[in-house]
C-alpha cells in the first residue's frame, strides 16, 4: 500500500541560544499513521511539533503539508498544546474554549454563532465532557482539562493533529478515552503525531514511531524499529524493554 | 454639604461636571483596559509604561514651549510606546527577565524625566510651572476639551474591543495556539498594547505618573473576584473604575485640600479589599467559611462511618451502645455527637448512643460510597 505523506521536513534546524535544538532533521510522515515522538528529556520533541507549525522559527529548513508550504496548508492541521502551557485560572468556560477551535476558519473579526457553538458542543460530547461545558476551567481536573483541549483540536476538523504530551498527568480512564479518540481518527483517516513519554505503551497505542535526540535517529513502523538497538541510540543507554506482539 | 447638595452641584457646577466625568470616563478606560494587563500578567506593565511617558512631556514641553494638555501627552504618547517596545525588546534580546527589563526602563525613563524637569525649572520661563503636576495628577486642571478627548479615545477603545474581542480573548488565553490557527499574533499584541499605552498616557493629568498604574490593575483586580467569565469581567472593572472616579472626586471635592487623584486610587483599593475579602467564590471570608464546614461535616461522616462499623454487627441496628466507646476515636467530639441528635440520626440515653433508623441508613450509604471510592 502506498500512501501520500501527509508531513514532510526538510533540514529542520533550530537553536534558541549557540547550541542547536534540533540538528538537520529530515522526516517523511505518511498519510494515516498514529505517530509517536520519543526521546529523552530536552531531546527537542515539543520544538519539533512546534517549529513545525510555525510556533518556532527554525534557524534552517521547510516544512510541507501534503507537498504544499505550511502557510498554505495551516487549516489542515490543528495542535494539543502542552497542558501547562496556558493559565487555567483564566475566567472562561470549558465550551468557550472549545469554540476557540472554530476561530482558525472565522478568520479576523467574524464572531462564532450557533453553527460554531453546535460543532463545539459536539466535540465535547465525543470526549465525554459535555455534562462540564458550563465549568469554569480552573474547576476541571488535569484529566477534564486535557479532553477540552482535544475537543478543541477536534473541532477544527483537521486531517493532521499535532498533540503534545497529551498523556502527561492525567488519569488512566482519561488516558484511555484519550487513545480510543485517537485510534478512531486514524481510522479516519486522519494522520496524528504525538509527543509521548511512556515507552512501555508505544507499541500498544501507536503504528508509527520517531526516535528523537537533537538529530533523527529512525522513524517507521513501530514492529520494525521499536527495539533496542534504537532506545539505546536515542537514550544512551542499555534501554531494555519487553515489546508486546 | 450632604449628598443631595453635592450630586446637584454636579449638574450645575462646569469644573466639577468636568471632573467628574473626566474622571469616570477614565476609570472606564483604565478599567477595561487594565483587565487585559492583569490576565496576561503584565501589572507591572503599566508602571513602568507610565513612567516612561515623563520625559515624552518634558521633552514636547521643550520643542514647542506649549502647555496644553494635547501637546505633552502626545510627547508622553511617543516615549510610552517607546519605553514600551524597548521593554519588548529587551525581553525577546536577552538573557533579562521582564520584571529586570520592566524595572529598569521605568527608572531609566523617570530618572530622565525628572533631570529634564528639574532643567525646566530652573529656565527664566514663566510658562514652566505645572509640569509637575503630571507626577501626581491635578484632576482640577481638566478642561471640556481635555474630556471630549478621553472620551473619543474611550469610544475608539470600545469599538476595538468589540470588533477584535474573539482574537484578544484567544491571545490572552493561548497565545501558541492562536498562531497555529493562522492569525498574526503580533498584530493583535499590538493593538492591545498601544491602547494600554493610550489609556495610561490619557490619565497622567488627572492621576499623575506615580500612581497611575494603580488605575489600570485596582478595577481589573477586583472585578476579577465576582466572575468567571472575560466580558462581565471587563464590564464589572469599566463599572468599577468609574465609580472609583466619581467617589474620589466627591471625596476630594468635598474635603478641603484633598488632591483627587489619590483618593481615587484609594477609592479604587478599597473595591479591591471588599472584593477579596466578600466575593462569593473567590473571596478569603465564604472560602474559609466553606473550608470550616466541610471539615466538620467530614468530622460528622467520619464518626458516622465509625458508629456504623460498630452497629453493623449486630442484628438490631437501634441496639444503644456507650459513648465511651467512641473515645477512642479522633473524629468523635461532644459536639459532633449533639449534632448527630439534632440531625435525628442518633438518640441518646444516658451514657448510651443508638441508631434511628435514617441514621443508620445515611451511615451505610456513605460506608458504601467510601469503599466505591476506595476502589
Amino acid at each position: 500500500m502506498e500512501n501520500k505523506i501527509a508531513v514532510k521536513v526538510d533540514d529542520l534546524t533550530v537553536a534558541y541560544n549557540y547550541k542547536p535544538v534540533l540538528w538537520d532533521i529530515d522526516l517523511e510522515i505518511p498519510e494515516g499513521v498514529l505517530m509517536a515522538i520519543v526521546g529523552p528529556n530536552g531531546a527537542g520533541k515539543s520544538t519539533l511539533i512546534k517549529s513545525i507549525l510555525g510556533i518556532l522559527k527554525p534557524i534552517a529548513g521547510s516544512v510541507s503539508i501534503y507537498d504544499e508550504p505550511y502557510e498554505k496548508q495551516r487549516q489542515l492541521v490543528a495542535y494539543v498544546p502542552q497542558k501547562g502551557s496556558v493559565d487555567w485560572d483564566f475566567p472562561t468556560t470549558a465550551l468557550d474554549v472549545v469554540m476557540m477551535g472554530t476561530y482558525g476558519s472565522l478568520g479576523w473579526i467574524k464572531r462564532p454563532g450557533q453553527k460554531e457553538k453546535k460543532e463545539a458542543l459536539e466535540a465535547l460530547e465525543k470526549v465525554g465532557m459535555l455534562p462540564f461545558k458550563n465549568r469554569q476551567i480552573s474547576q476541571l481536573s488535569g484529566g477534564q482539562q486535557q479532553r477540552i483541549f482535544l475537543a478543541r483540536a477536534l473541532v477544527q476538523n483537521a486531517s493532521i493533529y499535532f498533540m503534545d504530551e497529551p498523556f502527561q498527568g492525567v488519569d488512566a480512564s482519561t488516558e484511555i478515552a484519550i487513545i480510543n479518540i485517537l485510534k478512531a481518527l486514524r481510522k479516519a483517516g486522519k494522520t496524528v503525531i504525538v509527543v509521548h513519554h511512556d515507552l512501555q505503551t508505544v507499541p500498544e497505542y501507536f503504528d508509527w514511531v520517531t526516535f528523537l535526540n537533537v538529530k533523527k535517529i529512525a522513524t517507521g513502523p513501530v514492529k520494525d524499529i521499536f527495539n533496542d538497538d534504537n532506545l539505546t541510540k536515542t537514550y544512551g543507554i542499555n534501554y531494555k524493554v519487553s515489546i508486546q506482539e | 454639604m450632604d449628598i443631595i447638595e453635592y450630586i446637584k452641584l454636579v449638574f450645575t457646577d462646569y469644573t466639577l461636571r468636568t471632573i467628574t466625568l473626566g474622571t469616570a470616563i477614565l476609570g472606564a478606560v483604565t478599567g477595561m483596559l487594565g483587565s487585559f494587563a492583569v490576565l496576561r500578567k503584565q501589572s507591572l506593565l503599566g508602571d513602568a509604561i507610565s513612567h516612561a511617558a515623563l520625559p515624552g512631556i518634558a521633552i514636547a514641553f521643550l520643542l514647542t514651549g506649549a502647555k496644553d494638555s494635547n501637546t505633552l501627552l502626545l510627547g508622553a504618547l511617543v516615549s510610552g510606546l517607546l519605553g514600551t517596545f524597548w521593554i519588548r525588546g529587551i525581553i525577546s534580546k536577552t538573557h533579562l527577565k521582564s520584571d529586570t527589563a520592566l524595572g529598569l526602563i521605568l527608572s531609566l525613563f523617570f530618572g530622565f524625566g525628572m533631570l529634564l524637569l528639574t532643567f525646566i525649572q530652573k529656565q527664566p520661563n514663566a510658562n514652566q510651572a505645572g509640569l509637575d503636576k503630571y507626577l501626581f495628577g491635578q484632576a482640577a486642571t481638566l478642561l471640556e476639551s481635555d474630556v471630549w478627548m478621553m472620551a473619543i479615545v474611550t469610544g475608539i477603545c470600545l469599538l476595538v474591543l468589540l470588533l477584535f474581542w474573539k482574537e484578544f480573548k484567544i491571545l490572552l488565553f493561548d497565545a501558541d495556539y492562536t498562531k497555529t490557527l493562522g492569525f498574526n499574533t503580533k498584530i493583535i499584541d499590538i493593538l492591545i498594547t498601544s491602547f494600554i499605552v493610550l489609556a495610561i498616557v490619557l490619565g497622567l493629568q488627572t492621576v499623575g505618573v506615580v500612581l497611575m498604574s494603580s488605575m489600570l490593575l485596582a478595577p481589573a483586580a477586583a472585578a476579577r473576584q465576582w466572575t468567571n467569565s472575560l466580558s462581565v469581567m471587563v464590564f464589572l472593572a469599566a463599572i468599577f473604575g468609574a465609580f472609583s472616579g466619581v467617589f474620589g472626586t466627591a471625596v476630594s471635592a468635598s474635603q478641603n485640600n484633598l488632591s483627587t487623584g489619590p483618593v481615587i486610587v484609594i477609592v479604587a483599593s478599597i473595591f479591591v479589599l471588599v472584593s477579596f475579602i466578600f466575593s462569593p467564590t473567590r473571596g478569603l471570608l465564604f472560602k474559609q467559611i466553606r473550608f470550616i464546614k466541610n471539615r466538620r461535616d467530614l468530622q460528622l461522616h467520619k464518626t458516622l462511618a465509625f458508629m456504623y462499623n460498630i452497629v453493623k454487627s449486630h442484628e438490631n441496628i437501634s441496639h444503644p451502645h456507650a459513648i465511651k466507646i467512641l473515645n477512642n476515636f479522633q473524629g468523635y467530639t461532644k459536639s459532633t455527637l449533639q449534632k448527630l441528635v439534632s440531625k435525628n440520626y442518633v438518640t441518646l440515653n444516658g451514657s448510651m448512643w443508638s441508631f434511628t433508623e435514617e441514621g443508620f441508613k445515611i451511615a451505610s450509604n456513605l460506608y458504601n460510597q467510601q469503599t466505591d471510592n476506595n476502589e
